[in-house]
């Protein structure tokens, strides 16, 4: 127990750096996989190829590569970015990809009808998307977007390819330091709460869209 | 009164709607029948502006008018799905002000108020807070009917009204027509049931499928 107390500290300390890349890549990248994934719905032939080829880039590498291209790689071109900027970055241009290919088919699910009944009854496009496109999406891809949030908690370990101190880290350098695995049985907890916080989280929003049918 | 002079539609090199002439008269009803892939349902959808024309012109009331950009005007053509199309995560009360608000910019109390009329008219005043899975067909198809005539339209339309309804609601729906018709509006049926569009007629186009 005496030894638990030691090392916390340093453990809470690299759930901070995970929780941060979780929530600020959470925010940026939902509403980018909205707008990309609506990019994706679209007719204009040239933006849909780009958008294919951005989704099968980022879904096709691994995002440990994509960590290290981002940190190491883009200097050589000149873009620099600190160690967290970068992780951030690469985690946005991820997750985007992964919500965005979500999103897309949560688009596609809403039948053509609803559009027509929005259209002859003379509502803008922009109206009917938020009033009734967006609602029944939302409702939709939920379940998906619930599991990549969840991912997204455990992903977050990577960052440590590019020297960043997150809670598998921290939990690293305790076990290779004291020679034993409590650290990690401890790491795994902290993950097993965080995704459990998760999990709530998603079930309340499930549950509050699951008025109507 | 519209009008339609030498309406043409084709899809692919197929001609659907050939050179088609009608005249639907202010407060009456025009049926619209024929057997399936004769073109009715691509002719109301060409009406209500869901489908383009590939020639011909549109009046109303002697002014010509395309039916697929009437965003602005108010030229309005209200339409009754054939499978109704509610806004599934609106209530009936939100589906039915939804556009009252939004496009015709009326205060929320007004919408309310003129929504709460037309329910109670077709007999769904105890409904208005349900979501539409919650409702029958017959109810789902009213309800559609009182969200078209919220946006007060010059002309009504409906796609096959009585195909998913039993006898008695199929009786139902032909009393509101009629009903609505008493009240002065101006409506076209598009259906493939005889008896029922001779029931309800002032007038009636025949389509034939164009080989």
């Amino acid at each position: 127990m005496h030894y638990v107390s030691q090392i916390l500290p340093s453990l809470i300390s690299g759930t901070g750096m995970t929780l941060s890349i979780f929530f600020w890549t959470i925010i940026i990248a939902i509403p980018l996989g909205i707008l990309v994934g609506l990019g994706m719905t679209t007719n204009f032939k040239p933006l849909t190829w780009l958008i294919n080829i951005y989704v099968w880039l980022m879904r096709g590498t691994p995002l440990l590569l994509q960590l290290i291209f981002v940190f190491y790689g883009l200097p050589i071109i000149g873009v620099v970015f600190q160690r967290y900027d970068a992780a951030l970055f690469a985690f946005i241009l991820n997750y985007t990809a992964y919500f965005a290919e979500i999103f897309r088919g949560g688009l596609q699910a809403i039948p053509e009808g609803q559009y027509e009944s929005a259209r002859v009854l003379r509502l803008t496009n922009w109206q009917t998307l938020r009033k009734i496109v967006i609602p029944q999406v939302v409702k939709i891809v939920l379940p998906s977007i619930g599991n990549e949030v969840i991912n997204l908690v455990k992903d977050s370990s990577l960052v440590y390819v590019i020297g960043l101190g997150d809670l598998l880290r921290a939990g690293n350098v305790a076990m290779a330091r004291d020679v034993t695995l409590v650290p990690m049985l401890l790491v795994g907890v902290i993950y097993l709460l965080l995704t459990a916080v998760c999990t709530l989280v998603l079930k309340r929003m499930e549950k509050h869209y699951s008025f109507w049918r | 009164m519209l009008e339609l002079k030498g309406i043409t539609k084709k899809f692919g090199g197929k001609t659907i709607l050939d050179n088609i002439n009608l005249t639907v008269t202010d407060g009456k009803i025009l049926t619209i029948v024929g057997p399936s892939g004769a073109g009715k349902t691509t002719l109301l959808r060409c009406i209500s502006g869901l489908a383009s024309v590939d020639s011909g012109q549109f009046l109303l009331d002697g002014k010509a008018f395309d039916p697929a950009s009437n965003r602005d005007n108010d030229a309005v053509i209200g339409v009754v799905f054939q499978d109704y199309q509610l806004f599934p995560n609106l209530t009936v009360r939100q589906n039915v002000t939804l556009a009252p608000t939004m496009v015709l910019k009326q205060s929320a109390k007004d919408a309310n108020e003129e929504a709460e009329r037309l329910l109670k008219q077709l007999d769904l005043g105890d409904k208005a807070d349900l979501f539409p899975y919650e409702l029958s067909g017959g109810q789902k198809q009213r309800v559609a009917i009182v969200r078209a005539l919220a946006m007060h339209p010059k002309l009504l339309c409906y796609d096959e009204p009585t195909s998913a309804l039993d006898p008695d609601l199929r009786r139902e729906v032909q009393q509101i027509i009629v009903k609505l018709r008493d009240e002065g509006i101006t409506q076209i049926v598009v259906t493939h049931d005889i008896p029922f569009a001779e029931a309800i007629a002032d007038q009636m186009l025949r389509v034939e499928p164009k080989n």
